[in-house]
C-alpha cells in the first residue's frame, strides 16, 4: 500500500515541484454555501488545489475556516454547490468516505494514543496480521514506519519510542506523516504550527515542503501565522464572513499585505 | 514485551536527528546500570526481583516450613484466584475500567451451577450454562458502561451488591456440595495442581492477546486516548464491552474452579476480598489505574507475591492483620516505583 508512495526516488516530477497549476487538479469546490439555521456560515465558496500545490487558509476565527474543512472531510454537507475530486462530480457522505477517496485530515489534537510506540501509531486500525491469524507483524510494521518516516525525512531517536515521549513538534510530524502514509490525494492541516515553537514550525514547514516536491499530494494548510504561510504556501486563499474575499499566488503578495486586508476591518479609529 | 530488543535495532536509521539521542546510547556503566535500565524498560522486573526477595526472606525466616512441597501448594492456593481475575482486572484497567462486581461473579456462578444442575441439566451443560451467566454479567456490566456512559466504578459497584444478594438468595445463606463429580472434577480444581496449570494457561492467553494482537493494541488505545482512538475507526466501546465479558467469564471460572477444589460453594467466599486482592494484584504487577499501558504477566506475579505474603505471615507467626497493612503499602509503593519508572523512560528518551 505505502510501498510506491513512500520512496523517494519515485517522488517530486519536476513538473510538479514548479508550484502551482503544475499538477492536475486534486479538489475544485463550487459555489458552495452551508447554513446553520439563521447563520450564513460559508457564502459561494470557490476553491481549488491540485497535485503538489500547497494552499494557505487564511481568515479570522469565525469566517468559515473550520466549516469549510469539516465539508471537505465529508463531515457537514454543503447546502448548494458541488465539489469535484479529481474532476468528478462527488458527494462527500461521510468522513469515512472521504477518506477512502484519498482525503485525510490531520486535527488539532493529532489523534495519536501517546502510550503506544511510534509504528503503532503510524498503524493505528490498519495494523498488518499474519494472514488469517490475528497476530501483528510488529517486525515489518516497525519496517514500513521507518520507510514512511525516513522518506518524508522525519527524524525521531527510534520508531519504537512511545509517542507520548517524543516532542511536539515530532508527534505532529509523525501525524502527517499516518495521514500521508494511507495513500493521501489530499492533506488537509488543521492550525498545524499553533502552539508551537519556532524551529519546531520550522521543521513542519520543511517537511510540508517536502510533501509538495514529492508531486502526489495537494495541500490545504489552515495556520495563523501569515509569515509561514507566505513562506511555504504556492498560494493564499482569504475568508472573511463565509466569503473568500482574496486568491493570490504567494509570490504576488505579502504578509503586510494579508495583515492589512485581515485587521483593516477591525481597526480602532484614532 | 518485543520492544526491548528492536529499541538498539530501530537507532540507526533514525541516528542523525540533532539532539535526538537514541535510549541507551549513554553506555551502561556496570551491572548497576545495566539492571536499572532493564527496569526501565520492562515493568514486570520489579515485581518479579521483590517477589523473589521476598521468597528469599521468608525461606530463611520462615525456617523448614517454607520450601516444601505442601507449602507451594498452599501459597498456589491463595496466588492461582488472585493471578486469574487479576490478569482480568489488569486488561480491563489498561482499556481504563475496573470491575468491582469480579468478586461476586467469582460468589455467584457457582451457585448458578447448582441451579442448572438441580434443574435437571447433567454438569457439563450446568457448567456451561453458569459460564454463560457469567459472561451475562460481564455483558450488561459493559453494555451499561458504553451505552448510559456510567463509570464503571458504579456500574460494577451495583453490579456487586446485586450478585451479593443473589449469592446469598440461590444458597439461603448456607454452603452447598459441588454438584460436580468424576473427571470433570479432576480437570476443574480436583488435581493438585490444576488450579496452578489453569492459572499459567489463561494468563499466557492474556498476554498474548495484549501484546501480539490487534485486540491488545485497541485496548491500549481504548484507555490511553478514547477520543484519539475513536477518530482513528477503533470501536472503543466493543473492545470494551470485550473486555467486560472476559473478566466476569473469567470471575466465573475461577470461582467454579476454586471452590470444587475446596469441596463447597460458599456464599461468603469471594466478594470483595477476591476483588480487591484481583485488583492489588495487578497494580502491585506494574498495571497504571490510568489505562493505557499495563501487563497480564504483572498481575502474576503480583498474585504470587501477595500469595508468598500471606503464607509467609502464617508461617513465622506474624498477626494476620498486619498482612493487610503491608499490602496498603504495597500497592501504594508499587504505584510509586511505576511512576518513578516512567518519568525515568522519559528521560531515557529525551
Amino acid at each position: 500500500m505505502t510501498g510506491e508512495a513512500a520512496d523517494p526516488n519515485t517522488a517530486g516530477t519536476p513538473a510538479a515541484a514548479d508550484g502551482a497549476g503544475a499538477g492536475a487538479e486534486v479538489i475544485r469546490v463550487e459555489r458552495v454555501s452551508k447554513r446553520f439555521g439563521p447563520v450564513t456560515a460559508l457564502r459561494d465558496i470557490n476553491l481549488h488545489v491540485a497535485r503538489g500545490e500547497i494552499l494557505g487558509l487564511i481568515g479570522d476565527n469565525g469566517a468559515g475556516k473550520s466549516t469549510l474543512i469539516k465539508i471537505l472531510t465529508g463531515f457537514h454537507r454543503p447546502d448548494s454547490g458541488r465539489i469535484l475530486f479529481e474532476g468528478t462530480e462527488t458527494r462527500l457522505r461521510s468522513v469515512a468516505h472521504a477518506r477512502s477517496l484519498g482525503i485525510e485530515t490531520v486535527y488539532q489534537d493529532l489523534a495519536l494514543i501517546d502510550g503506544l510506540p511510534v509504528y503503532l501509531n503510524l498503524h493505528l486500525n490498519k495494523e498488518l496480521t499474519h494472514g488469517p491469524l490475528p497476530f501483528l507483524r510488529r517486525r515489518e510494521m516497525r519496517r514500513r514506519a521507518r520507510e514512511a518516516l525516513d522518506s518524508v525525512g522525519i527524524e525521531i531517536p527510534s520508531v519504537t519510542a512511545e509517542v507520548g515521549q517524543l516532542s511536539g513538534g515530532q508527534r505532529q510530524a509523525i501525524a502527517v506523516a499516518r495521514s500521508v502514509h494511507s495513500d493521501a490525494k489530499l492533506l488537509l492541516l488543521d492550525e498545524p504550527l499553533a502552539a508551537m515553537g519556532a524551529r519546531e514550525g520550522t521543521q513542519i514547514l520543511r517537511l510540508l515542503r517536502r510533501l509538495k516536491q514529492r508531486g502526489d499530494l495537494a495541500i490545504i494548510l489552515i495556520a495563523h501565522n501569515y509569515s509561514q504561510v507566505v513562506d511555504v504556501c504556492d498560494r493564499v486563499n482569504l475568508l472573511q464572513h463565509g466569503e473568500i474575499t482574496f486568491d493570490r499566488r504567494s509570490a504576488d503578495t505579502s504578509v503586510a499585505e494579508l495583515l492589512e486586508l485581515v485587521h483593516a476591518e477591525y481597526r480602532v479609529e484614532a | 514485551m518485543a520492544e526491548a530488543e528492536t529499541h538498539a535495532a530501530a537507532t540507526p536509521a533514525a541516528a542523525p536527528g540533532p539532539g535526538a539521542a537514541p535510549p541507551g546510547a549513554t553506555p551502561a556503566r556496570g551491572p548497576g546500570a545495566a539492571l536499572l535500565s532493564a527496569l526501565v524498560r520492562r515493568r514486570e522486573l520489579s515485581i518479579v526481583l521483590v517477589t523473589i526477595a521476598a521468597v528469599v526472606y521468608f525461606s530463611v525466616a520462615g525456617g523448614k516450613g517454607f520450601n516444601t512441597t505442601n507449602n507451594y501448594h498452599i501459597i498456589m492456593q491463595y496466588a492461582a484466584p488472585w493471578a486469574i481475575i487479576g490478569g482480568a482486572e489488569a486488561l480491563l484497567l489498561i482499556c481504563g475500567e475496573i470491575d468491582l462486581s469480579a468478586g461476586f461473579v467469582y460468589t455467584f456462578t457457582p451457585f448458578v451451577l447448582t441451579s442448572f444442575y438441580d434443574a435437571g441439566a447433567t454438569v457439563p451443560f450446568a457448567l456451561i450454562g453458569a459460564l454463560a451467566v457469567a459472561a451475562g454479567v460481564g455483558l450488561v456490566n459493559g453494555l451499561v458502561r458504553v451505552l448510559f456512559n456510567l463509570s464503571s466504578f458504579i456500574t460494577t459497584l451495583g453490579m456487586g451488591f446485586f450478585l451479593e444478594g443473589m449469592s446469598y438468595i440461590q444458597s439461603r445463606g448456607e454452603p452447598t456440595q459441588p454438584p460436580i463429580g468424576g473427571g470433570l472434577q479432576r480437570v476443574i480444581g480436583g488435581w493438585r495442581w490444576s488450579e496452578l496449570v489453569w492459572a499459567l494457561a489463561i494468563i499466557a492467553v492474556l498476554q498474548i492477546a495484549l501484546s501480539a494482537t490487534r485486540y491488545g493494541v485497541y485496548t491500549q488505545a481504548a484507555g490511553g486516548n478514547p477520543l484519539s482512538a475513536a477518530e482513528s475507526g477503533i470501536k472503543v466501546g466493543r473492545i470494551k464491552i470485550a473486555t467486560f465479558v472476559v473478566t466476569s467469564l473469567l470471575a466465573g471460572f475461577t470461582g467454579i474452579l476454586d471452590q470444587v477444589r475446596v469441596g463447597s460453594f460458599d456464599p461468603t467466599s469471594g466478594g470483595n476480598t477476591t476483588m480487591f486482592m484481583a485488583v492489588a494484584s495487578a497494580v502491585i504487577g506494574g498495571t497504571a489505574l490510568l489505562g493505557g499501558s499495563g501487563t497480564v504477566v504483572g498481575a502474576l506475579f503480583g498474585a504470587l507475591l501477595l500469595g508468598v505474603i500471606n503464607d509467609g505471615f502464617n508461617l513465622i507467626g506474624v498477626n494476620a492483620y498486619a498482612f493487610d497493612v503491608v499490602i496498603g503499602i504495597a500497592v501504594v509503593v508499587a504505584m510509586l516505583l511505576n511512576a518513578y519508572l516512567a518519568s525515568l523512560r522519559k528521560r531515557a528518551l529525551r
